[in-house]
């Protein structure tokens, strides 16, 4: 289980990306974050594996302070998060095998890095992974052959073969056509809820938040403004995500905006919970 | 009032054209009296400068034909120097790497270290290969391993300088994966820098190794070994057609380490 | 398809660049093999590097300070005027021999013959390092700065007439169908519709090779050709170390700031 208490950051140049953000992703939960650019979506995800160094705040994974580690035990707790990125951010130069590979690179000792030594069941999941994302036959295959969608299937495999407790998704879809946006979505959830593993994931698109995600939570301007079910998030709140206008208390809005304000909504959201 | 504003334009623009021209007058007139200054300043021996020419074909026609029966003593040198220039191409591949990753601004570990590293770059560069074959001659004296040192240490600041720039350019979002996944720093650097910076290595000591096949070629005339010392040794004794030998026998090295270089670095892309 | 029967892929060999495993450990024996052997032959040894340490420190320590008295900075300063004099005639005298070889060595302008020729003009100025020709030119003509300024002007050739024929095969054909079309003649089109495409490039050029020339020309004097090169063997040969390194501090200052300044003015050039 994930769970950030009041996690803030301020840049060196002095912008609150993050301004008390709490959150718990528990089980097998698929949590979406949506938000408008600029939100911290981003940098909240990078601050939980610390990537980025919170300024403020508390992370647990399952009974482990990641905020109160040393930077050498890093890379330890990070074995235990898998990531996926935006721009895929495979090894380019390296075979898909070698990236699905890396994933386990926590568990070899530098000489086996170097020359690829990795255990026999490693390599026996690695290919059952490659299969599972309809990548049989690619392993020889160097990433920079491959297409945006082949290499986000890539980026997936090699964030499940950590055996991750938490896997955390910036924004997987952004450079990939709306189809196979779909399509890697589907194939991503799937294999979470097959393997157990709970998601945290970043995503622009409210549409595949809504289909995939179980529970969603919108980030404005460092802030939590909604948490709630797919079918809470109205058209009214989703404005109040995206543009900051003010919401009726008789959602779904449709064409106008009421006038009238819920006075803090991110207060019962936090109320709701730690109730 | 168009008509004023038409002419105004091609008034501002006459003149910009005028003062560019006057520019480009000054810099040709500078030139040339650069050039001048500097010819008088030489202090040439003209009644030399009119026997050039006849000396040179006496030259020429004093080495040809090459002496071929010569070519069997010039085998061991030549080895020497391919070996030097190979030698010296490691050492400096060896010592390159930890000095780029000095100079380079996103893996050097503080200002003191990028400052280091930019100092040996630009003092291993700007000292040329014979130089610091004097220098080492008389630390090792002569032979073949001041000159392998000599091309070592010469080469350096030349691989240090591209390789910082090729570690500055790696895509830093593969090294970040990389970190994700939970790999100690060394083991990042095997598997997310390393693979990116190879092509740009690999080219770069090929390409160096090319140009120090050449300065193999030289460094004997300071005692350094290689087949320099042979050539000084046959212009000292007039020997001209052995010299005419020599030369081709280096020429045809050059042109082999130029191909195979360039080959290299066509295969690994 | 009964044949095809996969068989549960459990291993996984890393990628290699050699055809096989045995390919691989073969390579890598024989290049270790080569170094032993380029090692011995070399006659590396570790009292030797241990010997060649202690005189390192001794040499380090009868250099410093370096010395900058009276009658140093004077021959200094001889030998550097005449390093920098040799540097700029020679470029001048360079180029003027490249411009006709770089139109001969462009392979759209000239006829295969000349091309030919060209070529061969430029591999040979480019296959012999600037001290094996000055040490020719010396044996020519004598001593002295003429010797350098041979040397120099030669090797520039190579240089220059190889990447102006480059930018020359890369030229704007239109430009040049346009001068053909008004009826001009093969010099005319070379005159109107090549030499101003291609006029920033020979500038820049030129201040280019004049900065390498500088690097050359203060080493071409330790075979004899002129320069400052000559005062640095001669205060080696002296055992003036202090006095050698202050010209090799000075050498340096001069390479960087004919660097700087070449940087400097080809980037207005452009
Ligand atoms: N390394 C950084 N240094 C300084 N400011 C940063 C840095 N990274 C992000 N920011 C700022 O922090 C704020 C939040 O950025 P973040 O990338 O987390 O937003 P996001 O919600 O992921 O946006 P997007 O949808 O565009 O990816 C932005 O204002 C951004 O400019
Ligand atoms: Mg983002």
């Amino acid at each position: 289980m994930l769970s950030v208490i009041d996690l803030e950051k301020t840049y060196e140049t002095d912008e609150e990306a993050l301004r008390g953000v709490s959150l718990e992703v528990s089980d097998n939960a698929i949590v979406a974050m949506i938000g408008p650019s600029g939100a911290g979506k981003s940098t909240f995800i990078r601050c939980v594996n610390r990537l980025v160094e919170p300024s403020a705040g508390t992370v647990w994974l399952d009974g482990v302070e990641v905020t109160a580690l040393p930077q050498d035990d890093l890379p330890e707790v990070r074995r235990d998060m898998g990531m996926i990125f935006q721009e895929f951010n495979l090894v380019e130069r390296l075979t898909v095998m070698e990236n699905v590979l890396s994933g386990r690179l926590g568990y070899v000792n530098v000489w086996q890095a170097y020359r690829r030594k990795f255990a026999p069941e490693d390599i026996k999941r690695a290919y059952e992974l490659l299969e599972r994302v309809g990548l049989k036959g690619y392993e020889n295959v160097r990433a920079d052959k491959l297409s945006g969608g082949q290499r986000q299937r890539v980026g997936i495999a090699r964030a499940v073969i950590q055996r991750p407790k938490i896997l955390l998704v910036d924004e997987p879809t952004s450079s990939l056509d709306p189809e196979t946006s779909r399509v890697v979505m589907a194939l991503l959830t799937d294999i979470a809820k097959e393997d157990n593993i709970p998601v945290l994931i970043n995503i622009h698109e409210v549409s595949l938040a809504e289909e995939f995600s179980e529970r969603i939570v919108g980030l404005r301007k460092g802030k939590i403004v909604f948490e709630g079910t797919p079918a809470e998030l109205t058209e009214g709140v989703r404005d109040h995500i995206y543009k900051g206008s003010p919401i009726s208390e008789d959602s779904p809005v449709k064409e106008t905006v009421s006038t009238t304000e819920v006075p803090n909504l991110r207060e019962i959201d936090r109320a709701g919970i730690r109730g | 009032m168009m008509q004023a504003a038409a002419t105004d334009d091609k008034y501002v623009w006459e003149r910009y054209d005028s003062r560019q021209r006057l520019v480009r007058y000054i810099a040709v007139l500078a030139t040339a009296v650069a050039v001048v200054i500097s010819w008088t300043l030489l202090d040439i021996n003209y009644s030399y400068v009119a026997t050039a020419p006849r000396e040179m074909n006496d030259l020429f026609s004093r080495m040809y034909p090459p002496n071929l029966a010569y070519t069997g003593e010039i085998v061991a040198p030549l080895i020497e120097t391919i070996h030097i220039s190979i030698l010296g191409t490691a050492l400096a591949v060896v010592l390159s790497l930890p000095v780029a990753w000095m100079g380079a601004n996103n893996t050097t570990p503080n200002k003191a270290t990028y400052s280091l590293g930019k100092f040996i770059i630009t003092v291993s560069r700007s000292v040329n290969v014979i130089i610091w074959a004097l220098i080492f001659v008389i630390v090792f004296g002569p032979g073949a391993l001041s000159g392998v040192l000599a091309v070592g240490v010469r080469s350096i600041g030349f691989m240090s300088k591209l390789l910082a720039e090729s570690i500055e350019e790696i895509d830093h979002g593969q090294v970040e994966a990389v970190v994700a996944t939970g790999a100690s720093s060394l083991k990042t650097v095997i598997y997310g820098v390393i693979p990116q910076v190879k092509p740009a290595f690999v080219g770069i000591t090929t390409y160096r190794w090319d140009i120090n096949v050449r300065a193999s070629t030289i460094i004997g005339f300071v005692g350094a070994g290689g087949i320099g010392m042979e050539l000084t040794t046959s212009i000292n004794y007039f020997r001209w057609a052995n010299v005419l030998t020599i030369l081709l026998t280096i020429l045809g090295v050059v042109i082999f380490s130029e191909v195979f270089s360039a080959y290299m670095r066509r295969k690994v892309s | 398809m009964a044949t095809h029967i996969e068989p549960e892929r459990r291993t996984w060999e890393p990628p290699t660049a050699f055809a096989n495993k045995t390919v691989k450990w073969i390579v890598y024996a024989v290049i270790v093999v080569f170094f032993l052997w380029s090692a011995w032959g070399v006659r590396i040894s570790f009292d030797r590097l241990l010997i060649g340490l202690e005189s390192g420190a001794n040499l380090i320590q009868s250099m410093f300070p370096p010395d900058f008295g009276p009658r140093q900075l004077n021959l200094i300063r001889i030998g550097m005027i005449e390093t920098v004099a040799m540097a700029i005639v020679a470029t001048v005298i360079g180029v003027v021999i490249s411009l006709p070889v770089a139109f001969m060595a462009a392979e759209n302008i000239a006829p295969k013959p000349v091309y030919a020729v060209g070529r061969f003009l430029i591999s040979v100025s480019r296959a012999f390092h600037e001290l094996i020709v000055a040490i020719i030119a010396v044996k020519a003509v004598g001593f002295g700065a003429l010797a350098g300024i041979l040397a120099l002007s030669f090797k520039t050739v190579g240089f220059f007439a190889k990447l102006l024929a480059e930018d020359l095969e890369d030229i704007d054909e239109g430009q040049i169908e346009a001068i053909r079309a008004v009826g001009g003649s093969r010099g005319k089109v070379l005159l109107y519709g090549m030499i101003p495409q291609v006029i920033p490039r020979i500038v820049g050029l030129t201040i280019y090779r004049w900065d390498i020339n500088i690097r050359h020309s203060t080493i071409v004097g330790i075979v004899g050709a002129g320069g400052i090169g000559i005062t640095l063997l001669n205060s080696f040969d002296r055992y003036e170390y202090d006095f050698a390194l202050a010209v090799i501090i000075v050498i340096v200052a001069i390479v960087l700031g004919a660097e700087v300044l070449s940087a400097v003015l080809r980037r207005r050039v452009q």
